[in-house]
């Protein structure tokens, strides 16, 4: 059905659809339409889930985790302090294997206070073993969400997955939104470690070093075993819903000479930048990441010469997508730190970092002479 | 692409208008967007809304700069922002107003909407509607159809005065 | 139930636990799921108990036993409760925490799940400091106890954390020691009988934290009802019924200081603060008693 909805709304709506048995948050801007959402949903009889409203992030999580741990399917949703403030139990549902889903509104982490899109809050959640996907539009916002489940639930995987989207730019944008019945899409949900009294077992007690590191170990495999989880759900997806998602968006790539990288909504924007570069004669490309956690292939940036956005920062070691680009492809690249707290970048903004490159150096937008 | 900005003050509906707007144009066919300014709102000061309007899926989402068209829900405003600021050149302008507005270099027209909400009673908390009426006369001026204007209303609205406000307000916009 | 020999022969705490010699945690334990029987999750964060357990693949316990972070026992039994009343279960969900997992860092946690009317046991073994990291002070350390981080004694007062939790008003509150198995059996069966919150604050005696011999635990419990430093009690929708151990020991209680020598943690005390400690000890037992005169 043809609706309008902001991003938050499309995640509350995705929730919905997926009904899961236990839903703990607590709000936080930009996030809270979210959990108002989903408030007025179960209060209205519309969702059948249990909405659990914990007295902080910290206890969101944890709540989340407690009823994983029995088998139930559950959610939560949070945004930049509150996604720090969870951080100790973002790990604790990753290393205890829980398919807990969230959504993350990207937002920029204080002091000073300031509320607006970056990417350095899930980014500091890069190691926990959560998975990581950032969509750009509501529609995508939406879809992702019902995919996380299927992809954090599949036995391969068993694992959170956390769906990022920009606080305002999208969380509040209103896009067209076509919203679907799930059906066996998802499948009901089989934890094959839920708590049983009737078989009692300890979860999470001391463990030694040898079973630590094997453990460890068994969460590496899985975030590899996810690739082809995320492929296999995602084309599933396009063919019964007739959508297409991957680890990346590409755009105009194939022949590209340069190729402009970035995540969330400057990922869509560049390619309205591709577009007036092409028309000045500069064979340009974009590709947006989705997929952080696992981290995609990127060997169609071989032999390219190409230009990182970063929303987000690791002080001392600059933007942490160009970070990870360069240790995969072991090729210099033009890094532009751009849209912290929020700041305002256009696709004229954009094409002028492609025109401007300096491959091999670093440049703040906005910030003067700093290349 | 069509780009509208919308001025008003918080409270007034701005946000609303845009998002009407926008499922009206998404009702047409087209494709839309439509944003808040980002930030805390608060009643009683200005504020702006953000609709673009386009055949293919719109892929900005950076503020609307140059807008083709600038709607104001209220003329206090003009005294403290200047709402013509990037519009293009022979771009439109909306303002909610009794006399008729001139805007030198731009296609100009003005709607009473506040006279029309309070004529049906349109009042919530003490402010008459903006939302619905303004919808009706963007349609006067062509940038909804009017069936995809009342469609909007009706999915968004029970109350049926917002159909009557609009249709009103098609009828006496001064071009 | 008048006899130990009713309480029943099943036992959950297996012989392979890694408690300490004298363990007073793990006897107080020993009889809560004897209580609370085989349909029943434990929910532990950072505490003596998670060390008690055992080493993995291993466990010391034959219930479900969910360890968590030290602040969010609560939350996370919160989550638990409720995913078990959504598939229409009845286990028994029992937060079973040290005081510095309840008083301290998990207070906040705990608040919120008595607040939002959680159907949850929450049971606060209190040996009066951070005993699984080797006794620093918490906000259960008694004025005048040495820790290893009060190393010339607590110069601050106990928290009271009955009194917070009963302004939190839940359906079933009370206070035992593992020194009186029978009591603490009763007071876990009746207050697995409430929908919503309720708490039991266990006085669990340490020897190697109080400095004192490990065959001494049952009877340094009974002291400390004897001098009336803890007194048992239970409130029952904000009912206050006096146990009838504190009512026969507050007739001619002991003194306090038959309580503080055996334990080298009080070793040295400043005789002030033992005059303090009495006053409090009359003022909370005169308070108790008011309250359960006017209910």
């Amino acid at each position: 059905m043809k609706k309008i909805a902001t991003g938050n709304k499309a995640v509350a709506e995705a929730v919905k659809q997926i009904v899961p048995d236990v839903v703990a948050a607590y709000p936080i801007t930009p996030q809270t339409e979210i959990v108002e959402q989903i408030a007025e949903f179960v209060t209205g009889g519309e969702l059948k889930s249990r909405y659990i409203p914990v007295e902080s992030e910290h206890s969101a999580m944890a709540a989340c985790i407690g009823a994983s741990i029995t088998g139930a399917r559950t959610f939560t949703a949070t945004s930049s302090h509150g996604l720090l403030y969870m951080h100790e139990m973002t790990n604790w549902a990753a290393g205890a294997r829980l398919p807990v889903v969230m959504a993350n509104v990207n937002r920029s982490i204080g002091p000073g206070w300031n509320i607006w899109a970056e990417h350095t809050d899930a980014l500091q959640e890069r190691d926990t073993g959560w998975l990581q996907v950032y969509v750009s539009t509501v529609q995508e916002a939406y879809d992702a969400t019902i995919m996380a489940f299927r992809i954090a639930e599949h036995h391969d995987v068993l694992l959170p997955v956390m769906v990022n989207l920009d606080g305002f730019v999208l969380s509040h944008l209103m896009q067209p939104l076509d919203t679907i019945e799930v059906g066996d899409f998802i499948p009901p949900l089989s934890l094959p470690h839920a708590i049983d009294t009737n078989n009692p077992a300890g979860y999470g007690g001391l463990t030694g070093t040898d079973q630590h590191f094997l453990m460890r170990w068994d969460m590496e495999r899985s975030i590899r075993d996810s690739v082809k989880v995320i492929e296999e759900t995602e084309k599933e997806f396009a063919r019964r819903f007739g959508r297409e998602y991957g680890f990346t968006e590409n755009y105009q790539c194939d022949d590209a000479e340069v190729i402009v990288v970035a995540m969330g909504t400057l990922g869509k924007e560049m390619e309205v930048a591709v577009d007036l570069l092409r028309k000045e004669g500069v064979k340009a490309g974009s590709l947006r990441i989705r997929w952080l956690r696992p981290f995609p292939n990127l060997s169609i940036l071989k032999g390219k010469e190409v230009v990182i956005i970063d929303r987000d920062y690791s002080f001392g070691r600059g933007g942490v997508l160009a970070t990870e680009i360069v240790a995969q492809t072991k090729e210099d690249v033009f890094s532009v730190i751009a849209g912290l707290g929020g700041q305002e970048v256009t696709y004229d903004d954009i094409a002028d970092f492609v025109r401007k490159r300096q491959v091999g150096k670093e440049f703040w937008f906005g910030v003067k002479d700093n290349v | 692409m069509f780009e509208i900005r919308i001025h008003s003050r918080g409270g007034q509906g701005g946000v609303t208008a845009a998002r009407l707007l926008a499922l009206a144009a998404i009702y047409d066919g087209k494709h839309a967007t439509a944003a808040p300014f980002y930030g805390a709102e608060r009643r009683g000061a200005p504020i702006v809304s953000f609709v673009r309007i386009d055949d293919k899926p719109v892929r900005i989402y950076s503020q609307i700069r140059k807008p083709d068209m600038v709607v104001v829900l209220d003329a206090s405003v003009m005294d403290v922002v200047d709402v013509l600021s990037g519009l293009k050149e022979g771009g439109k302008v909306l303002v909610n107003s009794r006399q008729k507005r001139e805007f030198a270099g731009f296609k100009s027209a003005s709607v009473d909407l506040t006279g029309i909400a309070l004529k049906e009673n349109l009042v919530v908390s003490g402010s008459p509607i903006l939302n619905t009426p303004v919808i009706g006369a963007l349609a006067k001026m062509g940038i909804v159809s009017v069936d995809s204007a009342k469609k909007a209303i009706k999915e968004m609205f029970t109350d049926e005065r917002n159909v009557r406000v609009a249709e009103t307000a098609y009828q006496e916009l001064i071009a | 139930m008048d006899t130990i020999a009713e309480i029943p022969k099943e036992e959950y705490v297996l012989k392979c636990s890694s408690a300490c010699a004298g363990c007073s945690d793990s006897l107080a334990l020993r009889y809560v799921l004897k209580a609370a029987g085989p349909d029943t999750v434990l929910v532990i964060p950072a505490c003596c108990t998670s060390v008690i357990q055992g080493i993995y693949p291993n466990t010391a316990f034959n219930v479900p036993v969910y360890n968590i972070a030290f602040g969010a026992a609560a939350a996370c039994a919160s989550g638990m409760s409720n995913a078990f009343r959504a598939a229409g279960k009845k286990t028994n969900v029992i937060v079973y925490a040290g005081d510095g997992g309840t008083l301290d860092i998990g207070i906040q946690a705990m608040s919120g799940a008595f607040e939002r009317g959680t159907d949850f046991l929450y049971i606060c073994y209190d040996n009066e400091a951070y005993g699984n990291t080797g006794m620093q002070r918490s906000g259960a350390t008694p004025l005048g106890a040495k820790t290893t981080t009060t190393p010339t004694g607590k110069t601050d007062f106990k928290k009271d954390i009955d009194g917070i939790i009963a302004a939190h008003n839940p359906p079933y509150m009370a206070t035992a020691a593992a020194a009186y198995p029978q009591d603490l059996f009763k007071k876990v069966q009746k207050a697995l009988s409430f929908r919503g919150p309720s708490f039991i604050h266990v006085l669990a005696p340490c020897p190697p934290g109080w400095r004192y011999s490990t065959e001494k635990t049952v009877e340094m419990g009974k002291l400390a009802v004897k001098s009336g430093i803890w007194v048992l009690y239970e409130r029952e929708y904000g009912k206050l019924t006096m146990g009838a151990q504190s009512k026969v020991a507050m007739k001619k209680p002991i003194p306090l200081e038959d309580y503080l020598s055996p334990q080298g943690r009080f070793k040295g005390i400043d005789p002030k603060n033992v005059e303090i400690l009495k006053q409090r000890i009359q003022k909370n037992f005169a308070k108790l008693s008011a309250e359960e005169a006017a209910s």
